[in-house]
Parts: C-alpha cells; sequence; structure tokens
C-alpha cells in the first residue's frame, strides 16, 4: 500500500498558466524520492500541495489513507504534524534559540495555549537534545540561529522536522544555499533517515548528480508535467534532455 | 540609435525641468512668495534670533513650570505612542500578507489605518477640543489616532519582511495562527516594532508642541502663552528645553537600536 | 533517576525548579525586556498623573463621536464656495511645493558636505549635528519664531518649512550618497578627477532616483505640515480654513468637508510615493 497517491493533480494561479498538470503518482514507505527539473517547473508548489500549504486546483491527494482535500482546519494541522518540511532558507526564528526551534516542530501536537506559553514536557526536551546530538548540533542548543552557519541551520530545520514524529519529509531545494560539504552532510542525514527511521523522503534537487547518488527513484518534472519516473540507473542523458530541454541538458551532462 | 535614445533622455529631462520650474513660480506667486525679500530677511532674522534669543536669568525663573509643561508632554506622547502601537500591532496583524486571516480583513485593515495616518493631527487636535476641552485628553486623543495609522502601515512592512519564512515553517509543523504568531511574528518583528516605537515617542514629542499651541496644552501652550506676550527670552528656554529632550530620546533610542537590531 | 542520567548525555542547562531550559539570555533580550517594561511603567504612570480637568470621559466620547459623525456622514461647505476650497487647497500645496523644492535644492549642496565619504571628517560632523539640532525643533516653532522678524504670513511659514526640510533631508541624502560604491570614487580620485567631476559625472547621477524618492517622501510630509502651518501659524491655505471652521463658526460640517479634501490629496501623494518607494528606494523610509 502506497503512503501517498497522487492523482490527475493540477494546480493553476490563474485561467491561463498552468503550474501543474495532471501529475500522477505513488509514493511507498521509506522511498527516498528525488524530484528534478528546471526552475519554474512547479517543483516547489508540487511539494506544498502535499500538505496544504497550497491549495490544489484539481486532482486527489492521498495521504496515510487520509483524503488531503477533503480535510478540516483542524483535521488539516492533524495532517501536517505527520509531514515534516525542510527549506532553502531552512526557515527558522533566527532570534530564538537553537533548541526552541526544534521545539516548534510540536506545536502541532499542543494546544493553542500551550504552543504560546512554551510549555513543552522534558520528554520532549529530552527528545530535541536527542535529534540535536544525532545530527551532530548538541553543542549549539543554546545558541540562537543567526549565529549559525547555513549547514547547522538545515540541521536545525532537520531536528525541527523530525521532533514532529513525521511519515514523510517534504525538501524544497535543502542544499540550494550550502556549500559542497555541508550538502554532503545534509544528504547522508536525509539518506540515514529515509532507511534507518523508516520515513519517506521527497525532495527537491537542482544537482542530477546529488539526485543520482542518493535517490531510489527521481521524478523529472518539466512545464507542470512528470516527464520522467524512474530509478536513478535508469536515468540516462536522453531522458536529462527531455527533463531540463536539450541546450541545458548538454551542460548538465558536461 | 544611441543618440536617438539620448536625445530622448535630454528631452524627458529639459520637460521635467521646465514643469519644476514653472510649479515653481506658480507656487511662488499663489503664495506671495518673494525670493529676493527672503534672501534680504533671513540675515536679518537670523540676527535677530542671535542677539534676542537668549536665556536670561530672569527666563530662568520660569524653568519649574516650563518644566511641568515638559513632563506633561513627555508623558503625552509616550502613552499615545505605547497604547496606539498595541492596537496597530493587532490592525497589522490583520493588514500583512503573512498574517492575514483573509484578503477582505487584509485590505479593510490597510485601508483604515491608510485613512486613520492622512487625516492631519490638526483636524483631530481641533474636533476633540470641542468636547474635551484643554484637557491632556484632546492631545492624547489626537496622538493616538495620527500615530496609530502610521504604526499599522509600518508593522505591515515590517511583518512582511522579516517573518514570511518562519511563519511558513511554522504553519506546515501544524502550529494554530496565535502559536504562529506567539513564536515566529513577534520574537521576529520585536525589535523592529520596538524601534519604530521609539521613533514615534520623538515624532510625538513634536507633534505635541504643535497640538499644545492649538489646544492650549503642555509645553505648546507655554510656548503660545510666552510668544503672544512677546518674553522670547523664556520662549527660546521652551526651544531650547524641547531640543534637549527630542534629542535625549534620539541617542537613548540609537542606543536601544544599537543593541537589539 | 532518568534525568540525572540524560546530564550526563547532553550537555543541558537546568533552572531553579529543575526543569531543563530551553531560553538563552542575551544583552539584545535584556535590554528589549527592559525598554519594554520601562514603556509600561512610563504608560501607566502617565495615565495617572494627567491632568484630566474634572472631564467625564463618558460624556466626552459621547459628544466626539456625535461630531465626527456629523463631520464624516454630512460634510458640506457653508462659508465659502467649492472654487474657493480648491483655490485654498491648492495654495497649501503651493506652500509645500515651494518649500520643498528650495529646501531640496539647498540641501543637495550640504549633503555632498555631509557625507562621509565625500567631505572631510570634521565637517561633516559638524554640519550633522547641526542638522539634528534644527531637526529637534518643531517647524512650527521655527515658522512662529521666524514670524517675530518677518510677520506672521506665508513667508515665515515657508523659510520654517525650508529650515526644518533641509534638516530631513540632509540627512536623507547625505545616506544616499555614503552608500555609493567607495571602489567607484576611488578609482575617479586615481584617474585625477577633481571633486567637482566627481560629484556631478558620479555621484549625482548614480543617486538620482534615491534623492528624487526622499524629495518626494518629503513634499508629501510638507502637505500635512502646510495644513498645520496654516492652522497653527497664519500660513493661510486651507489648514487656515480648517482652523475657522472648528474654532471659529463651530461648523462642523464644514471641518468634515475640509477633512475630506486634505485626505484626499494627502492618500493621493502617499500612493505615488509608495510607487516611488518601492521602485527606486531599496532601504527604509523611516529613520
Amino acid at each position: 500500500m502506497a503512503l501517498l497517491q497522487v492523482q490527475n493533480l493540477s494546480k493553476r494561479y490563474d485561467k491561463e498558466k498552468r503550474v501543474l498538470s495532471d501529475i500522477n503518482l505513488e509514493v511507498r514507505k521509506g522511498e527516498f524520492v528525488s524530484i528534478i527539473g528546471p526552475s519554474g517547473a512547479g517543483k516547489s508548489t508540487f511539494l506544498r500541495c502535499i500538505n496544504r500549504m497550497i491549495d490544489t486546483s484539481e486532482g486527489e491527494i492521498h495521504f496515510d489513507d487520509v483524503d488531503v482535500m477533503a480535510l478540516s482546519k483542524r483535521e488539516l494541522r492533524k495532517h501536517r504534524t505527520k509531514i515534516g518540511m525542510i527549506f532553502q532558507h531552512y526557515n527558522l526564528v533566527s532570534r530564538l534559540t537553537v533548541i526552541e526551534n526544534v521545539l516548534h516542530g510540536r506545536f502541532g501536537y499542543k494546544s493553542t495555549w500551550q504552543g504560546i506559553l512554551g510549555r513543552f514536557t522534558e520528554e520532549e526536551k529530552l527528545q530535541a537534545f536527542n535529534l540535536l546530538k544525532k545530527l551532530g548540533m548538541e553543542e549549539h542548543a543554546y545558541k540562537r540561529c543567526d549565529q549559525l552557519s547555513g549547514g547547522q541551520k538545515q540541521r536545525v530545520g532537520i531536528a525541527r522536522a523530525l521532533i514532529q514524529s513525521p511519515k514523510l519529509l517534504l525538501c524544497d531545494e535543502p542544499i540550494a544555499s550550502l556549500d559542497p560539504n555541508a550538502s554532503k552532510v545534509i544528504m547522508d542525514h536525509l539518506q540515514t533517515i529515509s532507511k534507518e527511521l523508516d520515513i519517506t523522503c521527497i525532495v527537491n534537487l537542482h544537482q542530477v548528480d546529488v539526485a543520482k547518488k542518493y535517490s531510489d527513484r527521481i521524478i523529472g518534472l518539466n512545464s507542470g508535467r512528470v516527464v520522467y519516473d524512474g530509478t536513478s540507473t535508469e536515468l540516462t542523458s536522453s531522458a536529462i534532455h527531455t527533463i531540463y530541454g536539450s541546450e541545458a541538458g548538454e551542460l548538465i551532462m558536461e | 540609435m544611441d543618440i536617438a535614445v539620448f536625445q530622448k533622455k535630454k528631452q524627458r529631462m529639459t520637460l521635467f525641468m521646465v514643469i519644476l520650474i514653472g510649479l515653481t513660480l506658480l507656487s511662488a506667486r499663489m503664495t506671495d512668495f518673494d525670493f529676493l525679500h527672503s534672501v534680504q530677511t533671513l540675515p536679518k532674522a537670523l540676527s535677530w534670533m542671535a542677539s534676542n534669543l537668549v536665556v536670561t536669568e530672569q527666563a530662568l525663573t520660569k524653568m519649574p513650570s516650563i518644566l511641568d509643561k515638559l513632563i506633561e508632554t513627555i508623558f503625552l506622547s509616550i502613552t499615545a505612542t505605547t497604547t496606539a502601537s498595541v492596537l496597530a500591532l493587532l490592525l497589522a496583524l490583520m493588514g500583512s500578507h503573512t498574517t492575514k486571516i483573509n484578503s477582505f480583513f487584509g485590505s479593510l485593515s490597510r485601508i483604515i489605518a491608510s485613512v486613520y495616518r492622512n487625516i492631519p493631527i490638526v483636524a483631530w487636535a481641533l474636533i476633540l477640543l470641542l468636547s474635551f476641552g484643554q484637557s491632556a485628553l484632546t492631545g492624547y486623543f489626537a496622538l493616538f489616532l495620527a500615530t496609530f495609522g502610521f504604526l499599522t502601515r509600518a508593522f505591515i512592512e515590517t511583518i512582511d519582511e522579516t517573518s514570511s519564512s518562519s511563519v511558513e515553517a511554522l504553519r506546515a509543523t501544524g502550529a494554530t495562527y496565535f502559536q504562529v504568531v506567539a513564536k515566529a511574528v513577534i520574537p521576529e518583528c520585536s525589535p523592529q516594532i520596538i524601534s519604530w516605537v521609539l521613533f514615534m515617542i520623538e515624532t510625538n514629542i513634536r507633534s505635541s508642541t504643535l497640538v499644545g499651541i492649538l489646544t492650549g496644552t503642555g509645553i505648546g501652550f507655554a510656548f503660545d502663552l510666552y510668544y503672544k506676550s512677546m518674553n522670547y527670552h523664556v520662549v527660546c528656554l521652551i526651544t531650547i528645553s524641547i531640543v534637549v529632550v527630542v534629542i535625549g530620546i534620539e541617542l537613548l533610542s540609537n542606543y536601544v537600536r544599537r543593541v537589539i537590531l | 533517576m532518568t534525568l540525572a542520567k540524560s546530564d550526563l548525555l547532553f550537555d543541558l542547562k537546568r533552572n531553579h525548579a529543575g526543569k531543563i531550559k530551553i531560553k538563552a539570555w542575551n544583552k539584545s533580550q535584556v535590554v528589549m525586556a527592559g525598554t519594554f517594561v520601562m514603556l509600561l511603567l512610563l504608560t501607566v504612570y502617565g495615565f495617572l498623573t494627567f491632568d484630566y480637568k474634572g472631564i467625564s470621559m463618558i460624556e466626552a466620547t459621547a459628544a466626539t463621536l456625535h461630531n465626527v459623525k456629523l463631520m464624516f456622514l454630512q460634510p458640506v461647505l457653508s462659508h465659502f464656495s467649492l472654487a474657493e476650497a480648491m483655490y485654498q487647497l491648492s495654495l497649501t500645496m503651493g506652500l509645500a511645493f515651494l518649500s520643498t523644492i528650495l529646501g531640496a535644492l539647498l540641501s543637495v549642496v550640504i549633503a555632498l558636505f555631509a557625507a562621509k565619504n565625500l567631505a572631510p571628517k570634521a565637517v561633516s560632523n559638524a554640519i550633522i549635528v547641526m542638522v539634528a539640532f534644527i531637526r529637534a525643533v518643531p517647524t512650527v516653532l521655527w515658522v512662529l519664531i521666524f514670524a517675530i522678524a518677518a510677520g506672521l504670513g506665508s513667508e515665515a511659514a515657508i523659510i520654517g518649512m525650508v529650515f526644518h526640510t533641509i534638516a530631513f533631508l540632509v540627512k536623507a541624502y547625505a545616506e544616499s550618497f555614503e552608500e555609493l560604491d567607495e571602489g567607484n570614487l576611488e578609482a575617479l580620485r586615481a584617474s585625477g578627477a577633481s571633486w567637482w567631476h566627481i560629484v556631478i559625472h558620479a555621484v549625482l547621477p548614480s543617486t538620482v532616483t534615491s534623492l528624487l524618492s526622499w524629495t518626494f517622501l518629503r513634499f508629501e510630509t510638507n502637505f500635512t505640515v502646510a495644513v498645520a502651518m496654516g492652522a497653527a501659524a497664519g500660513a493661510g491655505g486651507i489648514g487656515f480654513e480648517l482652523f475657522m471652521a472648528s474654532g471659529f463658526y463651530f461648523d462642523l460640517r464644514e471641518v468634515g468637508f475640509i477633512t475630506y479634501a486634505i485626505l484626499l490629496v494627502a492618500i493621493g501623494l502617499e500612493l505615488l510615493s509608495t510607487q516611488l518607494k518601492t521602485r527606486y528606494l531599496k532601504s527604509s523610509a523611516a529613520n
């Protein structure tokens, strides 16, 4: 049984232009899926449709046997707790400490007042420290986030997503603002998460080589359509040409 | 080609200049403003100021009563600014693209802010004077209404600029609206908000002088009183004390800004 | 004793109640909290000590609301015609325009000597201090002070407004100049260009959009100031009519009409200025 099923998904912002058109796919539990494609292909929009940060125009999404389109506001909150999200610009609250930012991942489980007053249980705090330790960040726990490097910020972002106890991680260009070393650290962590914790990862990526190295499966998007869906070994240069258009394809293949 | 573009630019420039000069002459004519006469007046005025606007010992005896009025004015601008900022923050949360509940309330709060900001403080002061008389409340409400409009716009811009990314992240974790506001918007925006509030307190001391002249309250009233009785030494003393207060607050808020921003 | 074990495992801090701490205080947060508490206390103290002159809050508020209703729901002109109102409005705009343009011209020159990258440090500092002093004096006081020598009227108003405009624009212009790329200036200096050459061919062309936006922003402010000067310092124009309608004729419907007219112009100017600002000004227009 698939964890995520997407059927005939379309999204348009105005009448003329479709950002996503007719997307059909299924993602299994524990799968590591990369989405590649040129800028403006609709990668970010697609990710945000899955946790309904953006509302879709047509089609159906089923996640964990729940019809995502039919969720009420309260149910949507619950749905989002099961899906962690990681951003290109980390999206941390930069003036708060690392540990506070990690604990923000627990808001979906709390009442409004518990959240506003910052009432976290000792177990939750310990879990947060535990995650930071696993990510090699525990010594920074009491630092303000604006004092961290990009790679460190992204690891805080991952910890914030993991403390939600998610079944799925949506990663929107997680390494696009990082140097190669930090990128490797982040991608290795994401791979471990998918393999060891059996959490499904859907990762938007710019770099084809990174996608080939880490993913079980690659999905190619162009102009809002799925133009490739297969394993990373099957991703041939001609497939890359269809995804990126011929000229850019040349550049990527070197 | 290049020359044509260049000439067109030059033509537009010339047209712009001609319009500006035309408007200047028109304005001068309408307001009976005589450039030459003003240039002649200015040195006279400045030398008169240098010789007459001095603080004498006799003027200093008025200091206690001036200080009284000055303190009233300072508190007026502080209370008006702080209370207005609370209302402005609520309205800004409704009006900001990042945190608005829906687009109807979003536009509504932007319109309210714009209207209140653009009704001149003079109009408020004159209307409030009719029912509140020469009490501190006249000044308080006049400052409050103008400040609240101004701060709403400032806060909306602050929220949109500084907190949209962390708001997205918190919404994605399943946080409720008020959790997002309390844990992302407020921590990210509070330095800017405090900075704007301090800026507005400083501005309001000047505005409340104006309001005071119109409504007979605070330091503006004291100024008007001695101005009309042509006691220019005290006028000078009052002006200097306002300057000291405004610059003092400016320095203090610059310090706070340096530390928190 | 799992908690004690966790203390060994992680480098965590506990508060006096034994709970794990998640906040860390630093200077910036202390100053923010301090400022907040101070403002709160001053606000409470202010309300406790105001001279309310025995005004009944409820009665006065009700009366004001009644007045505001009259103003905004039944605006009408009674003491002068629409044409006269338009004329007075344009007179006020004329005051604002004249003081802005004169102020801007003088400010450009003064700002060149106030920018740290263009002028000697001593000169720049002296100008900045002087300008801060002028800015600290409310415009209405400048106008009234000049009126002693020049007589109450538009001349004193314009001179006073020009003074304050200069104080504002010199700071804004100088900051725009200081944002210039130091490398560009250095290259020109190295090529032997004179100071005036640098100003005319590099400094002014590359900052002209930002200067214009600041100037327009000031025009917007000066319109409001001109209304106020009409009401409080005998500068004439729509502000004076507002003062007469409210303080002399007690005609609230006319006050309403005048307020609407001012509001319309002010919002128009604001829309224009926002357009200019988003297009040309990167830094915020606040300070």
